[in-house]
């Protein structure tokens, strides 16, 4: 099996960007990603790429071929629809294109355009990432649904309001000396306790922001690498995606997330490493009780324990195990179909040393993302390290 | 009533919009819900050709209980278009026995500390305050 190589990641700005189109934030991802890769585009062999609701957002379907156009790539083009989950599965499919040695070099990533759409609209676009006929019909909202997760959690293992707070006061000052992130402010723990209430007992800092951004990675393979002497000194060496039942009220338990449990054992067995050997982690925090459930999945808290990994600074930028040094969806921002690919670039930059959070993890070698759609229905997880 | 499904008897027709979760929900509205069981015990909610969990085709209609119990919920105060004029309004999971029901839980303040994990409650069909759309909701039996 061919090992696969990060030769060079791209970003747009997480934020507000009402006048540009999305194929141009795509195009913006694709050039930052092959000036860092130093790799001609002519050798793509395949584009995959993930976005959630261009049909709704710029009445744009089919946008494989657009954004090959306008990434300046002339090969076979495949869009991914996953939810918040669709850039974690393109880069799963280039990773295992590159494996399969169907191509050597594979261009992944995604682009979401929300914010020219109005807050109604982005409510109800995001909903349909849950079953219409029983949960959107019942008035299940994206918030809501977390909400019902994080009142069956405090239910089940106990945890306050307060201490979501402190992983939205902890994402946030992580985002501050983030170039790409949408909020580069502080946020106390007070302030997010006295935000106005979104979906109780979620409020408005448990939640990420409207975000339009893209990502893009040049993914290769180490021969490729070698062979024309291209700086790519992170591996891809675990991917694992889980799947669970659509509706969170069908799941064996309300406040677990199976379906990233078995991504994360897939893809730990996939790279031969284990919860204890990763370093730092980029997980998906649509919501401060996604990344309790995310710490919980991915083994770096037993069930019930995740709720207080920020509190008691495990998770913070100076804790063993940071998580979210990019500022995660929380501050960073969530623009929904690039953000599997967002986390991958942010921890090769993180690995690589050149992310301007680097300094708090000098001696990683093991890093991990951990994208998830919807409720958890779906998840993906890549297991990265440092190769060279 | 086994419903083993074949493609000489694919739709209920005359259901309205959705044909099986229609029927379905006409049925919930009269106190006559159910869910699909199979052999095995798992239970769903129609549309359904197989069970879910195991894979069965041999699905019955099975009563569901009188009363549920509320196992989470949420206030929701930012609301989707359908439900603008709704808000604020509780949202609800309920244990039906062999299903969950997702549903608004009305007849009370829709405020966190009017609510609890545990509460028993039924459900049936009323319209959104919105647009008059079916809505499946929960109404308290009596205190906790």
């Amino acid at each position: 099996m061919t090992d696969v190589r990060v030769a060079g990641v791209g970003l747009t700005r997480f934020g507000s960007h009402p006048d540009r189109t999305g194929r141009d934030l795509f195009a913006t991802a694709a050039l930052r990603a092959f000036e860092d890769a130093g790799v001609p585009r002519i050798d793509v062999g395949a584009l995959h790429y993930g976005n959630f609701m261009g049909a709704l957002a710029e009445h744009q379907g089919h946008q494989a071929p657009l954004m090959a156009e306008a990434a300046g790539v002339r090969c076979p083009a495949t869009r991914y629809e996953q939810a918040c989950a669709s850039a974690g599965v393109a880069i799963r499919e280039a990773v295992r294109t590159v494996r399969a040695g169907d191509a050597d070099v594979v261009l992944a990533g995604g682009m979401e355009r929300m914010t020219n759409l109005p807050t109604g609209e982005v409510t109800e676009g995001l909903a349909i990432a849950a079953d219409d006929l029983f949960e959107v019909r019942a008035g299940v909202t994206f918030p809501g649904a977390y909400a019902l997760m994080a009142n069956a959690y405090f239910d089940a293992y106990g945890g306050s309001r307060r201490d979501l707070a402190h992983i939205a006061s902890k994402n946030h000052a992580n985002a501050l000396p983030n170039e790409y992130a949408q909020y580069r402010r502080e946020v106390s723990v007070d302030d997010a306790l006295s935000a106005p209430p979104v979906a109780e007992p979620l409020h408005l800092y448990d939640a990420c922001p409207i975000t339009d951004g893209a990502s893009a990675l040049v993914i290769v393979s180490e021969e490729y690498a070698a062979e024309n002497d291209v700086g790519a000194p992170v591996a891809v060496t675990g991917t694992g995606q889980g799947t669970d039942r659509m509706a969170l009220g069908d799941r064996d338990h309300l406040a677990r997330t199976p379906a990233a449990d078995d991504a994360a054992d897939a893809a730990y067995a996939d790279a031969g490493v284990g919860p204890d050997d990763v370093d730092v982690a980029e997980v998906h925090d649509c919501f401060t009780i996604a990344e309790v459930l995310a710490v919980e999945s991915l083994g770096f808290c037993s069930t019930g324990q995740g709720i207080g990994a920020a509190r008691d600074g495990i998770t913070t930028a100076g804790g063993d195990l940071p998580v979210n040094l990019s500022g995660g969806l929380k501050a960073k921002g969530h623009p929904v179909g690039a953000t599997g690919g967002s986390q991958i670039a942010e921890l090769t930059r993180l690995l690589r040393g050149d992310h301007p959070n680097s300094n708090y993890v000098d001696d990683a070698e093991v890093g991990v993302a951990h994208n998830a759609g919807g409720t958890v229905a779906s998840a993906v997880v890549h297991v990265l390290e440092v190769a060279e | 009533m086994t419903t083993e499904r074949t493609e000489d008897n694919e739709r209920n027709e005359g259901t309205g919009r959705d044909a099986d979760h229609g029927e379905w929900l006409e049925a919930l509205a009269d106190g006559e819900g159910y869910a699909l069981v199979c052999p095995e015990g798992h239970g769903s909610l129609p549309p359904r050709r197989v069970c879910p969990e195991c894979g069965s085709t041999s699905l019955s209609r099975e009563p569901l209980p009188d009363a549920g119990v509320v196992e989470t919920f949420s206030v929701v105060h930012v609301p989707s278009p359908g439900f603008a004029d709704d808000a604020p309004y509780v949202n609800a999971v309920a244990d039906f026995g062999p299903i969950r029901l997702t549903g608004v839980l009305r007849g009370i303040a829709a405020e966190s500390d009017a609510v609890e994990i545990g509460r028993r409650v039924t459900a049936t069909v009323e319209e959104r305050a919105t647009d008059g759309e079916p809505l499946i909701v929960f109404r308290s039996i009596g205190e906790r």
